[in-house]
């Protein structure tokens, strides 16, 4: 008598839940922004490609510029008005020492892209002229800014997407980058 | 009033979807087959493959810049010889299984699959419960509730008999 009862109190309170869970689900839906899509390219080698510089388009690089280092590569173009808004944060990075690779990804013209990194400044080591996007989509780019952030084996560590800033380099590429830089630095000290 | 209400409607959905057709219209007219079968698989695939920028459209019907990058590298591997399924795997290995609207079946996608089973199968075991439970009306009362029961049935038989000898 006492077992049957329980099991009706187990039978009235999975409803409620239900209901628990699917307001939990909810409102996790609520605070999510479903544009950031993980990168499927993550733990996996960056993609082969053959690009021309954006000075000097004579000049090909290959994915071979991405391995070696930890660096971020930051996808960019002069038609974006957020990565105008990050451009003065990458260069506030690019001066602390921080390695990134630029993709200018489907510019309106290459003088444009010159003219943007003569103005602004350029944060970038190395920056791949993407003109139709094809290498950009081999990343699996949808959209810029994005960044990712790529280790010694040239492999994509993470990819974020929209512009980097302060609270996004502290709390979430800043760590990783370290940590990467760290494990680059003691392999690299005893070798 | 209702009528022209109505006709309102109707203009309205007319426009909605004739304007559709021309947007779809035009993002196909650019790519000739000469294969009916290419074509096909084509049209079957632009309709199955989703726009990561526009999130809730096919790259088919939309307009975006990365769509038409998508639907020309769809082109491009059709008219190579690629089947649909190699066609989709290189749109997963880039955008994720997010890029194909017919989601595999994994475990971070098995409540897509199952849920709607599971929901049909609970509510069909709450209604076989309640209906089996109305039928065995029978309980079985413990001794101190059948005490109860004979000392209510003793006051009725008590109270009637002073209802007749009033």
């Amino acid at each position: 008598m006492a077992q049957r009862s329980k099991l009706r109190w187990v039978i009235l309170a999975l409803p409620l839940l239900a209901f628990l869970w699917l307001t939990i689900f909810l409102l996790r839906g609520l605070f999510s922004d479903p544009t950031e899509l993980s990168s499927a390219l993550v733990g996996k080698p960056v993609p082969q490609f053959e690009l021309p510089d954006i000075y000097d388009t004579t000049k090909v690089h290959t994915e071979e510029v991405l391995q070696g280092r930890p660096m971020l590569l930051n996808v960019w173009a002069t038609w974006c008005p957020t990565c105008r808004a990050e451009h003065e944060y990458l260069n506030q990075l690019a001066a602390q020492g921080v390695y990134i690779v630029g993709l200018n990804y489907k510019d309106d013209s290459r003088a444009k892209a010159v003219n943007w990194l003569n103005t602004l400044g350029d944060p970038y080591q190395i920056n791949l002229f993407d003109e139709r996007g094809m290498v950009a989509l081999d990343f699996g780019v949808y959209g810029a800014p994005e960044t990712f952030l790529i280790n010694a084996q040239g492999e994509v560590v993470y990819r974020h997407v929209g512009d980097v800033n302060d609270r996004v380099w502290n709390n979430v590429l800043g760590p990783q980058y370290n940590e990467l830089m760290q494990a680059y630095e003691s392999a690299g000290a005893t070798p | 009033m209702m009528r022209s209400f109505i006709t309102m409607l109707l203009v309205a959905i007319g426009v909605a979807v004739s304007s559709w057709s021309i947007a779809y219209a035009a993002n196909l007219e650019t790519y000739k087959f000469d294969d009916p079968k290419k074509e096909a698989l084509f049209r079957e695939l632009i309709d199955e493959l989703r726009c990561p920028k526009c999130q809730n459209q096919t790259i088919g019907d939309s307009d975006a810049p990365l769509a038409k990058d998508l639907r020309d590298r769809t082109y491009m591997m059709i008219q190579q010889g690629a089947s649909k399924q190699e066609v989709v795997d290189y749109m997963v290995a880039r955008y994720g299984d997010f890029a194909y609207y017919r989601p595999p079946v994994k475990l971070s996608t098995v409540v897509l699959w199952l849920g709607p089973v599971v929901v049909i199968l609970v509510g069909a075991g709450v209604i076989l419960m309640r209906v089996r439970s109305r039928n065995n009306a029978e309980v079985e009362l413990s001794e101190q509730e059948q005490a109860q029961l004979a000392t209510l049935r003793d006051s009725e038989s008590s109270d009637s008999k002073q209802d007749k000898s009033s």
